[in-house]
């Protein structure tokens, strides 16, 4: 593509999600700030396992950690947007800790260590009854505006943390912190051999992937006002944009914000129509997608896979 | 002379096999050394003690007269530590020109991917591989891979080079062609450890050889000494081999 149409094409965007809180009605209004929140929990994903290869499982102790972080700050009489702040800087120093004890596994051992955070997180919430409400869950001070004005702003929010999310990434993409977790996800042990210290630059990319996480999840936590551990630190939270990055395109700058928004609306679409078995067939799309489409939607070069279909001796194995 | 590398007393045990023992050996600035061998003679296991890849169990390794075998991987390497591996790893996805930034950007001194990327065109040139600069690693041949694991290596501007097997599984031209590289880094300064099985090449490329045999060192001493050295001609050289060469070759 010229870069004078990627210019268009990324200012037509821009004015489109400007535009929408003052044309839209509530329910798209509100789907688009499900997908502008997906589209942040995807984004981060990808700088831990798209650009180095973790397959981090962590995103919901993030989401969880920055609800919680953001709702006690505010029962303690923090106001509710340095609160936000806060829980993003908070779960980005807990990431960058937790992230020293385990990025040392690798594979399928780092997974499991990574869904492990949750979990723990979530014991601990529940038991710490005084400070969170336990199982019984949090509430936080309701807002005293208007349905659509809460709506609108609440879009907003989450429209500049997925751009802030979405420029980290671009700034990622042409740094050497970028290049050297390509280098790392590639063959870690090379990399270890030209002299990248690979602890720094993994736990460099976990805390990256979590610090937007825990800003979302506060973000969220007022925006439904009502946060319970088994929600906050649903595994789902985790699985879901993985399956969007893979679905975009890992290790892209926009792959995880085009699979966010494919994914969402797909799932909307499934849910109303399959209710009984919506899980059933989002299944059946992830199998379809590993088999079809491993580079995701992204970085599959379609051109390549056309001609194929039309010549399929021409181009071999 | 002044030692680059020294390894004193440096042993390797993995588990109940003793892989380096007691070995001591030491490299001058600017030497092309040769090591040599049978297999599981423990060269490769002295080239990962050097990098710290699999550090020393017991000794120590000197670089420029700094202990480093306390040091990881990635801190030796940007001391000017490089080395070339037996099988290669290149990062198989991203294009030849890539991988060299890596060396560049990570140990060679590169502050940008834009400057590191300058500094490696220069190396594929040298390498012969500018004409691969925007292919994938993977599509490269053998051959070609090994040269772009010596462009990487260049790239980090190394004082030591320790090449580990560059021209097994090459044909004889291309190791013709692999000699004269190495030579001309040599030429540039760069201390130079040759791990080889090809007695040609090395005959032909260094001015010592050590030898090791059962994790011990046998013999570290010119050429022409350790050709005839009885305790090489039995661990590696084999008698043939020692006849052909006492017939004038040498």
């Amino acid at each position: 593509m010229k870069p004078g149409a990627k210019l268009a094409m990324a200012v037509a965007a821009a004015a489109v999600f400007l535009l929408l809180p003052w044309t839209a009605d509530n329910y798209i209004l509100r789907v688009t700030t499900f997908i502008l929140m997906y589209s942040t929990l995807a984004l981060s994903w990808n700088f831990i396992g798209g650009f180095a290869g973790y397959p981090s499982f962590a995103t919901a102790a993030f989401f969880g950690l920055g609800a919680y972080a953001g709702g006690v700050l505010q029962s303690k009489g923090v106001p509710m947007t340095i609160a936000w702040l806060l829980a993003g800087l908070l779960v980005m120093a807990f990431a960058a800790a937790v992230g020293r004890a385990i990025l040392h596994l690798r594979g399928h051992y780092f997974a499991i260590g990574s869904l492990v955070i949750a979990e723990v997180l979530r014991e601990i919430v529940n038991g710490a009854t005084n400070l969170t409400g336990g199982g019984m869950g949090l509430n936080l001070p309701v807002l005293k505006l208007g349905v659509t004005t809460q709506a609108q702003l609440f879009y907003g929010v989450m429209l500049a943390i997925a751009a802030a999310a979405l420029a980290t990434t671009w700034l990622l993409d042409r740094s050497r912190l970028g290049f050297g977790l390509r280098c790392i996800q590639q063959n870690e042990d090379a990399a270890i051999r030209l002299g990248l210290n690979t602890a720094r630059y993994k736990t460099a990319a976990f805390a990256l992937s979590s610090v937007y996480v825990g800003m979302v999840g506060a973000v969220y936590a007022s925006w439904v006002s009502y946060i319970d551990p088994a929600e906050a630190f649903d595994v789902l939270i985790s699985v879901k944009p993985i399956i969007m990055v893979l679905l975009g395109g890992a290790g892209t700058v926009l792959g995880p914000v085009f699979g966010a928004f494919v994914f969402l609306v797909f799932e909307e679409l499934v849910w109303r129509n399959f209710l009984k078995i919506h899980l059933g067939v989002m299944g059946l799309i992830v199998v379809l997608l590993i088999l079809f489409l491993p580079k995701g939607l992204l970085g599959t070069e379609f051109r390549r896979v056309f001609r194929r279909a039309k010549h399929p001796a021409k181009d071999g194995a | 002379m002044s030692a680059i590398l020294e390894l004193r007393g440096a042993s390797r045990r993995f588990g109940g096999l003793l892989a380096l023992d007691n070995v001591s050996l030491s490299l001058n600035e600017g030497e092309i050394v040769g090591l040599i061998g049978p297999n599981g003679a423990g060269k490769t296991t002295l080239v990962n003690v050097v990098t710290g890849v699999t550090p020393a169990s017991h000794g120590q390794v000197l670089f420029n007269a700094q202990p480093i075998e306390r040091l990881s991987p990635d801190r030796i390497a940007r001391l000017g530590i490089a080395c070339t591996t037996q099988i290669v790893q290149p990062f198989p996805r991203m294009t030849a020109i890539e991988n060299v930034m890596a060396g560049a950007l990570f140990a060679g001194g590169s502050r940008s991917p834009a400057e590191a990327r300058a500094a490696a065109h220069e190396h594929l040139e040298f390498t012969r591989l500018a004409d691969f600069a925007d292919k994938p690693a993977s599509a490269l041949t053998l051959a070609g891979r090994k040269r772009l694991e010596l462009a990487r290596s260049l790239a980090m501007k190394p004082k030591l080079l320790m090449l580990d097997e560059v021209n097994a599984g090459l044909n004889s031209v291309e190791i013709e062609a692999a000699l004269a590289l190495i030579r001309a880094i040599a030429a540039r300064g760069i201390t130079i450890l040759l791990i080889e099985h090809l007695m040609k090449v090395v005959l032909n490329a260094c001015g010592r050889i050590a030898v090791l045999h059962q994790g011990q060192l046998i013999a570290d001493a010119a050429p022409a000494e350790v050709v005839h050295d009885p305790k090489v001609i039995e661990a590696y050289l084999g008698s043939k081999f020692a006849a052909r060469h006492t017939r004038g070759v040498l």
